[in-house]
């Protein structure tokens, strides 16, 4: 067991590679009532083309089943895992990305027993043609709902607009057509592919010991007798630089019109430090332009181009990257007209300055500091950013060595016409 | 050993409530502001908060006061406007990080009071009117903030329930105010309510964090002054009887129908029974153990979300669920089943056994959040109560099966509320 400690955060993490390949993290912390596990597979809603086990030629699979796949891996031969966990005072969850299949609980006694179940449900699946069939009208209720977020549509509208192969621009659910297909084999299939225990990584944060609780997950671990397995090959199309579409309007059943602009990164095959370094130095610059102590802010507020809901935010995985931007505006053509205008003029230095960068790497160091609070934020996080090759707790040090020019680099690399797309929804 | 408690000191015209700990990297503090909830005052009510974060005098722009918080680490700062029972309730919370955990030893704490304090009682203004550019971006701002409710539909049709479910009632009223008040407001009339406000709501702050009580309370003295005054106080009124039940179906273009139902329940927080109503709505709607979740959702396929919650200070407890527009009869059927089998005690004592260590795992777990800990901390605030965190769980393990059928015989069926895209077939 590897001991990681962080001095000024006062935090200690432990680390250990299990011998079927599992990676364990284990973060106590004392003070707080609840634990916290989650149990991460490095698959998601954009691996629909890979090598399946054992198979040589690469297969594509229906939209949505990695989502379909995590409601169905709670339900087993005698019930669900939900009853179990909450039996033991627990409460679990699920959720699906892009990029990561995450199982999760969290409680107030009874950990290890907990602990154990968590691993267990996830390392035994059970699917049957009739519970299949039985979960596409659950599924199909969750696919409505997000249809009548006009959020929802919004965001995955101007992904859409940005990629013309790249499948980040399928809505993770799926559609009610296309999980239609899905069968209880094809389930098997992908679990088989994508949840050895060399693809995942369990992590736990709370009151927890952390030697029992690491001789727990060995013991659990040994006793399940997995071979070794290669890595996951993924097919991804070639994905041209240029955004597939510049604008789409959407028609929906709302009061205030909505915008999103989309920027497409380009050279989106970082990892580590490196990729580390161009998020975090992304988002600098989205909030040294846009922030509330921005004076951009200031006039888009105070022209009544923006509220409340204003947001922007910059998200970087293996092989997609993109900068969003928006939010309610009564005066959607134009918001999309100046946030172009304003992303246009910082690409020659316009908003950049070395006194609203410190101000901002201070904001960030505290926020970031803030969000330590939460256990979720720190087992969530933590994990995308291993399966990245990146470390959490870096992220201190790479903003506290950014400069201007960094910035501005990202603003030179990242600001493009035709990298560029806007999403509006308006009233019908 | 108690499991988490304030400590509270009688201030001029406040309370200072202080929660020792060393379990957050930052320390938290929260202004909340009641009075209750009245057509005339809920607009005003609904902005103020807003036009008081916008700017203050010492930070006379947005982008000033914002740099300045940045400049603090990037303290959160954040205002709020909810309803708890008949009261209206705004917050202002500052999150600010323990210098501890920083190279730089600024004393944070101090800042934050002085913030806190530079917004309620120094904002921009202009004689005895708030300065009149920043009410009115505040105004158009909460404008469009009324007019998205209801372009959520989830939230949509949970309002429409309420306003149907308690007409004429002031819980009928949404804590975000109204369009047309809004069209009456004005920098003089906005500023002579916040005199109000200053000088006749309840008013308590909490700080929570690894600090000193007794540096807290110097601070507390040194930077918050009020007047004396005697808080408004709502009797506490017995709960509405139902006359009659009402079904309201609503047309609107929304692919998923969403069903909403509004129970009167006669007991709310501080009764000796609300105990037992919370683990009634845990057995029958809470969970995903519970009967809604078992039976509309997993048995009968009928919906991703099936779930109940209380409004505790109300007596309410509502059920919500998204179904297909054509199963509106067959999940209101079920769900009727459900409320039926409960009244009639149709549930183990494994059932109950099982909503006992959720409901306190969920406790417990958010009391873990310094937000989450002042919201339950301030229940007492509203109802006029002393009820400890030990104690809610002591009554909670020893509720009996028969206190939860008791419990259940008051709960009536008010309102269906149906939000639907086409025509329901009788």
């Amino acid at each position: 067991m590897e001991k990681i400690t962080f001095t000024q955060l006062k935090e200690e993490l432990f680390h250990e590679k299990m011998d079927n390949g599992l990676e364990v993290y284990i973060l106590p912390k004392s003070g707080f009532n609840k634990s916290f596990a989650t149990f991460t597979t490095n698959y998601g809603s954009i691996d629909n083309h890979f090598k399946p086990l054992n198979g040589t030629e690469f297969s594509k699979v229906p939209d949505g089943i990695a989502h379909f796949l995590e409601h169905k891996l709670f339900e087993k031969e005698d019930g669900d895992v939900f009853q179990q966990f909450s039996k033991q005072g627990a409460s679990a969850n699920a959720f699906t990305s892009f990029t990561r299949t995450a199982y999760l609980f969290s409680s107030t006694s009874d950990f290890d027993r907990n602990l154990t179940t968590l691993i267990d449900f996830v390392q035994d699946p059970y699917f049957s043609e009739k519970t299949v069939e039985k979960e596409k009208g659950i599924i199909g209720q969750e696919i409505n709902m997000y249809d009548d977020n006009s959020d929802w549509r919004l965001y995955f509208g101007t992904i859409a607009n940005m990629y013309h192969q790249h499948p980040v621009k399928i809505d993770i659910a799926g559609t009610v057509e296309s999980i239609a297909d899905i069968t209880k084999d094809m389930l098997y299939e992908c679990y088989n592919t994508f949840y050895h225990p060399s693809n995942m990584l369990l992590f736990v944060v709370g009151p927890v010991d952390v030697e029992s609780t690491m001789k727990l997950i060995r013991d659990n671990q040994n006793n399940k007798g997995y071979n070794e397995q290669p890595a996951v090959e993924r097919k991804f199309d070639e994905e041209p630089e240029v955004v597939a579409k510049d604008k789409e309007v959407l028609r929906m059943n709302v009061q205030t019109p909505k915008v999103m602009l989309g920027i497409k990164a380009i050279n989106v095959h970082q990892s580590g430090l490196e990729l580390l370094k161009r998020e975090l130095a992304t988002n600098i610059y989205l909030e040294m332009l846009f922030g509330k102590s921005s004076p951009l802010h200031e006039e888009l507020y105070e022209e009544g181009l923006i509220d409340q809901s204003f947001s922007y935010d910059y998200t970087q995985e293996q092989g997609f990257g993109f900068a969003l931007i928006g939010g309610d505006s009564a005066k959607p053509d134009e918001l999309t007209e100046s946030l172009f205008a304003i992303l246009q003029k910082s690409k020659a230095g316009t908003g950049l300055n070395e006194e609203s960068l410190q101000r901002t790497i201070k904001k960030k160091i505290g926020s970031f500091l803030r969000s330590l609070n939460s256990p979720e934020y720190i087992a969530n996080q933590f994990t995308r950013y291993a399966f990245n090759d990146m470390n959490l707790f870096d992220v201190v040090s790479v903003l506290e060595k950014l400069t201007i020019e960094d910035i501005r680099e990202v603003a030179k690399d990242l600001i493009s016409d035709q990298r560029m797309t806007v999403c509006q929804v308006l009233p019908k | 050993m108690s499991i988490a408690s304030d400590t509270i000191t009688e201030k001029s015209g406040y309370k200072l409530h202080v929660v020792q700990t060393d379990k957050y990297k930052t320390n938290t503090l929260v202004l909340k502001m009641k009075a209750p909830l009245t057509k005339e005052d809920v607009t005003y009510r609904a902005l103020l908060p807003y036009v008081l974060q916008s700017n203050t005098s010492k930070y006379p722009t947005t982008p000033e006061l914002r740099s300045y918080l940045d400049d603090l680490y990037g303290a959160g700062f954040y205002v709020d406007v909810a309803k708890k029972g008949e009261y209206q309730i705004i917050s202002f919370t500052i999150d600010i990080v323990n210098e501890k955990f920083l190279s730089d030893s600024t004393p944070l704490l101090e800042k934050a009071f002085g913030l806190l304090s530079e917004v309620i009682f120094n904002p921009k203004k202009n004689g005895e009117a708030f300065d009149a550019k920043t009410v009115s971006n505040e105004i158009r701002s909460l404008k469009q903030r009324i007019q998205s409710i209801s372009d959520d539909k989830m939230r949509y049709s949970a309002t429409r329930l309420v306003e149907e479910m308690c007409k004429n009632e002031p819980y009928a009223l949404e804590a975000s105010g109204n369009l047309q008040d809004l069209e009456t407001m004005t920098p003089e009339s906005l500023y002579a309510y916040y005199k109000k406000v200053l000088t006749e709501d309840e008013i308590d702050l909490y700080v929570i964090g690894d600090i000193d009580e007794s540096e807290v309370g110097a601070l507390a003295d040194k930077y918050v002054s009020l007047q004396e005054r005697v808080p408004v106080r709502l009797s506490r009124k017995p709960g509405k009887e139902v006359e009659k039940e009402k079904e309201i179906i609503e047309n609107s273009d929304v692919k998923q129908g969403k069903l909403n139902i509004g129970y009167r329940t006669q007991v709310a927080y501080g009764d000796p029974d609300y105990y037992a109503l919370q683990l009634f709505n845990g057995i029958f709607g809470g969970f995903s153990h519970s009967k809604l979740f078992i039976n509309v959702r997993e048995k009968a396929s009928l919906a991703y979300y099936a779930a109940s919650r209380l409004e505790s200070h109300k007596g309410l407890l509502m059920v919500m669920a998204g179904i297909e527009n054509a199963n509106y009869k067959q999940a209101l059927d079920i769900i009727h089943a459900q409320m039926k089998e409960m009244k009639q005690g149709n549930f183990s004592e494994e059932e109950l056994a099982q909503t006992k260590a959720v409901v306190k795992n969920q406790l417990l777990e958010t009391i873990d959040v310094s937000r989450g800990l002042v919201e339950i901390l301030y229940h007492n605030v509203v109802s006029g109560q002393d009820i400890s965190l030990d104690d809610w769980f002591a009554k909670t393990e020893r509720t009996t099966k028969e206190e939860i059928i008791a419990v259940g015989q008051k709960i009536q069926l008010d309102t269906i509320y149906f939000l639907t895209e086409a025509e329901v077939q009788g």
